[in-house]
């Protein structure tokens, strides 16, 4: 018996299981999420009227402009706006 | 299961990501898999979205088992740490002093969430990460040597790699690996064998002192 015998090879590649996918594919999607992100500040800079409805209601106006709400941090979108 | 909307952008934006004309030249999704820890670190500073992409897919692994194995957390605590870890990694990729130690560097970075999270729960006083069975540390190591013993295995043949993650790593059965990979089930456990026995002499190869008796 060795220390990494088949049997204990067996053991390790079982010790690491696959991450759940969906959490792997979200946080593949960091970068487009921050682009997005990015996209909508400077938007919101721009044009005070875009400003003042993601602050009256954040979720419906990214709605209405054609953003899936679901794919941006919201929480930092929110803390953005406030700065 | 919980949306992406669970990240926490906890610091400030950092321009690390910034379009880029400095990426060098587009590299494929294998040859991405096989560039050294530093070389993926360097390409995802400069904005390489797929070299981000292989970055989170070689270290999710780790990260997950630290946070569901290590310190025990149910899934829901699991992702919110999972996409913290990354989220963080991704704003502080320029702050790494060392693009080698990224993975000690991730590692570190999940502990100290893990136990964020169990303090910041009520359940600090059931669950004591220093007095789970086995104790983390002893959990971290296992989990290294299953890291180091997953790297190896990038050495083995396609369909070698494919056949022993699916059995051990994803518990799939004999059917399904066969039905999956195109061959027939009654050979598979010959071929887990076979690739064991072939893993076990790349693993020493790479770790002289791993064949020594225990």
């Amino acid at each position: 018996m060795t220390a990494y015998d088949e049997q204990r090879l067996a053991q390790l590649i079982k010790a690491l299981p696959p991450a759940p996918q969906a959490w792997v594919e979200a946080a593949q999607e960091l970068p487009l999420a921050r682009g997005r992100l990015d996209d909508i500040v400077a938007r919101a800079e721009a044009d005070l009227a875009f400003r003042d409805a993601l602050i009256a209601n954040l979720e419906e106006a990214l709605r209405l402009e054609g953003y899936e709400p679901e794919t941006i941090p919201l929480d930092e979108l929110r803390r953005r706006l406030e700065d | 299961m919980r949306s992406p909307l669970t990240v926490h952008w906890t610091a400030q934006p950092a321009a690390i990501f910034p379009p880029s004309e400095h990426s060098g030249f587009i590299l494929s999704g294998v040859q991405l898999a096989s560039l050294p820890d530093a070389q993926l670190v360097a390409r995802c500073r400069v904005g390489d979205e797929d070299a981000w992409r292989e970055l989170v897919a070689r270290f999710s692994r780790y990260v997950y088992a630290i946070s569901s194995q290590a310190y025990r957390l149910g899934p829901e605590d699991a992702e919110e740490v999972f996409q913290e870890v990354f989220a963080r990694t991704y704003q502080h990729l320029d702050k790494l002093r060392d693009d080698e130690a990224i993975r000690p560097w991730i590692g570190q970075l999940t502990r100290r969430l893990c136990i964020d999270h169990l303090r910041s729960s009520s359940r600090e006083e059931i669950v004591d990460p220093e007095s789970l069975p086995g104790g983390t540390d002893e959990a971290m190591a296992t989990i290294d040597e299953s890291f180091a013993v997953h790297e190896a295995m990038a050495e083995l043949s396609e369909n070698c790699r494919e056949i022993l993650d699916r059995f051990f790593a994803r518990d799939e059965s004999y059917q399904t690996i066969g039905a999956a990979l195109e061959i027939p089930s009654g050979t598979i456990a010959s071929r887990i064998s076979r690739c064991l026995a072939r893993l076990r002499e790349i693993f020493e190869g790479r770790n002289p002192g791993a064949g020594a008796s225990s």
